[in-house]
């Protein structure tokens, strides 16, 4: 028995959603009194796994065949099925990304497993009741789920857990092939298309989100300036994405994107129910509105009423100030 | 072509979420009830892929009796058939082999879904119900063509997308923006009432999960207010009292 930790990786580094897995995975195993191995897949160097020590995994599987530096679903199914049957794994541990719902959903049927997504904290073991509690309702509601199978997978929410370190831990790292082949790689991308230089919304610590409140897009650079001056990735509301100020991708709530960052800046943006459904998980919210009566204050940790125009240079201004 | 397109009955996106007091069941009285909208935009994509090219659209809801309006509602938006699973959907893989078990028997070449319900939030039953029938799935996909036997999509990843080919038969679960969702009109609304729904019964009850209780998030403790004057009081705020800076 083990727990069996999957691991995305992307440009060379292990992703932060992945490091919380490890953390997570690693809670679990000592939980159940085994240890948590991990599984790579992706672009990334064998130096860059063996610091996943520092989570609490004991031994890194890396499988380095080049084909899967783009996400396939069957060939990453194939691989991680094969360490888990390797592994003699009870608990598999991915991130709840697209390719962990991708995966873990595959992989669920073909190892007559029980699956948790968007699960926020460490199960509750008791005896033979495995319990996890998950986000539901689009973030409206949490719900406590018990996963009968004797195999479990469970794909942990983006900041939802912490990242434990313990300084100088090391994994050690095998080699792993799973002996693809070209039948497996059938709907590998003929092309990616990358968004360039911004830090991404689903990874981000802090974002900075824009509404109607902004009158139009000629103002949306105040978003760009403040989200660049704290380091914060952008974002939208709904009606924002409708009107094609912004692409889709940035649109956050109910049908969109869910966000849970340290810090969520809403900028104009009045807090209709779906677009608080997207961000109510986030650890601090500010918003910034020039109607008082704005639903959003409710839900606020901070709030500031005036114009977005006149709030967010002063914003800037002291953002510049702060000495880093 | 023969398309499948799988809808949810879910509450309304602007619905208050509350539970029964033992937290055992939500509180259905006086909540509307909706197409996923999700799986709308896969609804309104197979329509117009059935109007550019020919062929069929069906519609599958795995639900009880109270689910047939939006079903109704699916057929007036232009889908031809409707099959209702008669089962309460309470497990993503009790409901992928509904899926997998109906897609199956009919020999569809297309199987859309949305990416996920917006009440159970699962995102499994695209990636169950391609394991099942043994075809690849594309998920979450935000444009879909299909030309002959190949279907051409665009995948969105994290930072970015991808451009897939696939053979078809295909799973993909659709997810903006794949189409704007149709309001029914009028003649959409009087031929629905007479085109074919049929209610057939579950195929094993393998439920893997279940549901133990529901709970709230815990509220926030209150608003504190800045003035728009002192701005910039704000980030100080953030740095030395929330400590996220």
């Amino acid at each position: 028995m083990s727990v069996l930790v999957v691991i995305e990786c992307a440009n060379g580094e292990v992703k932060k959603s992945s490091l919380e897995a490890a953390s997570y995975g690693s809670k679990v195993a000592a939980a159940l009194g085994t240890s948590a191995t991990a599984v790579a897949i992706g672009d990334v160097q064998a130096n860059a796994l063996a610091s996943l020590g520092e989570q609490g995994i004991t031994k890194v599987l890396l499988d380095n065949d080049s084909r899967l530096h783009d996400f396939v679903a069957a060939a990453y199914v194939k691989v991680i099925s094969k360490a888990a049957e390797s592994e003699n794994s009870s608990v598999i541990v991915l991130s709840n990304s697209n390719i962990g719902a991708a995966i873990g959903s595959r992989l669920a049927v073909k190892l007559g497993a029980s699956l948790a997504t968007n699960v926020v904290a460490l199960p509750q073991i008791n005896g033979s009741s495995f319990t996890v509690r998950r986000g539901v309702f689009s973030g409206k509601a949490l719900s406590d789920v018990e996963l009968s199978s004797d195999k479990k997978i469970i794909a942990v929410k983006k900041n939802a857990v912490d990242i434990e370190t313990t300084a100088g831990g090391t994994a050690t790292v095998e080699n792993f092939s799973a002996d693809l082949a070209d039948a497996d790689f059938a709907t590998a991308p003929k092309e990616t298309i990358r968004q360039s230089g911004d830090i991404l919304l689903t990874e981000a610590d802090l974002v900075v989100s824009g509404g109607r409140g902004l009158k139009g897009p000629e103002n949306w650079h105040l978003i760009e300036d403040l989200a660049k001056t704290l380091g914060a990735a952008t974002a939208c509301s709904k009606p924002v994405a409708d009107v094609g100020w912004r692409p889709h991708h940035e649109h956050v709530g109910q049908t969109g994107i869910t966000v849970s960052p340290n810090l969520y800046i809403a900028v104009g943006i009045s807090g209709a129910i779906q677009h608080l459904a997207g961000v109510n998980s986030s650890k601090v919210i500010v918003v910034i509105n020039k109607d008082p009566e704005a639903p959003f204050f409710k839900a606020a940790d901070y709030g500031i009423v005036g114009d977005a125009t006149e709030i967010v240079p002063k914003l800037i201004e002291a953002a510049k100030a702060l000495d880093k | 072509m023969k398309i499948l397109v799988c809808i949810s009955n879910v509450p309304d996106t602007t619905t208050k979420i509350t539970f029964s007091l033992d937290g055992k069941a939500f509180n259905t009285a006086g909540v509307q009830f909706v197409i996923n909208p999700y799986d709308e935009y896969a609804l309104t994509r197979a329509i117009e892929l059935k109007e550019a090219q020919g062929g069929s659209v069906t519609v599958l809801n795995v639900g009880e009796a109270d689910t047939e309006p939006n079903i109704r509602k699916a057929l007036a938006i232009g889908a031809d058939d409707a099959i209702r699973v008669n089962l309460k959907p309470t497990d993503a893989f009790l409901v992928s082999q509904q899926i997998a078990h109906y897609a199956q028997e009919g020999g569809y070449d297309l199987i859309l879904m949305g990416r996920e319900s917006i009440d159970y939030n699962g995102f499994q039953v695209h990636g169950m119900v391609g394991e099942l029938l043994g075809i690849p799935t594309i998920a979450p996909a935000i444009k879909l063509d299909v030309n002959g036997s190949t279907a051409t999509l665009e995948r969105e990843i994290e930072g970015g997308k991808e451009i897939i080919e696939a053979s078809l038969p295909l799973v993909v679960s659709a997810q903006q923006p794949m189409a704007e969702p149709r309001i029914p009109n009028m003649r959409g609304i009087m031929t629905a009432r007479t085109k074919p729904l049929k209610v057939v019964e579950p195929v094993g009850q393998d439920a893997k999960t279940s549901v133990q209780n529901y709970e709230l998030p815990p509220a926030k403790s209150g608003v504190k207010m800045i003035d728009a004057e002192n701005a910039g009081d704000l980030i100080k705020l953030l740095r030395n009292e929330a400590k996220v800076l």
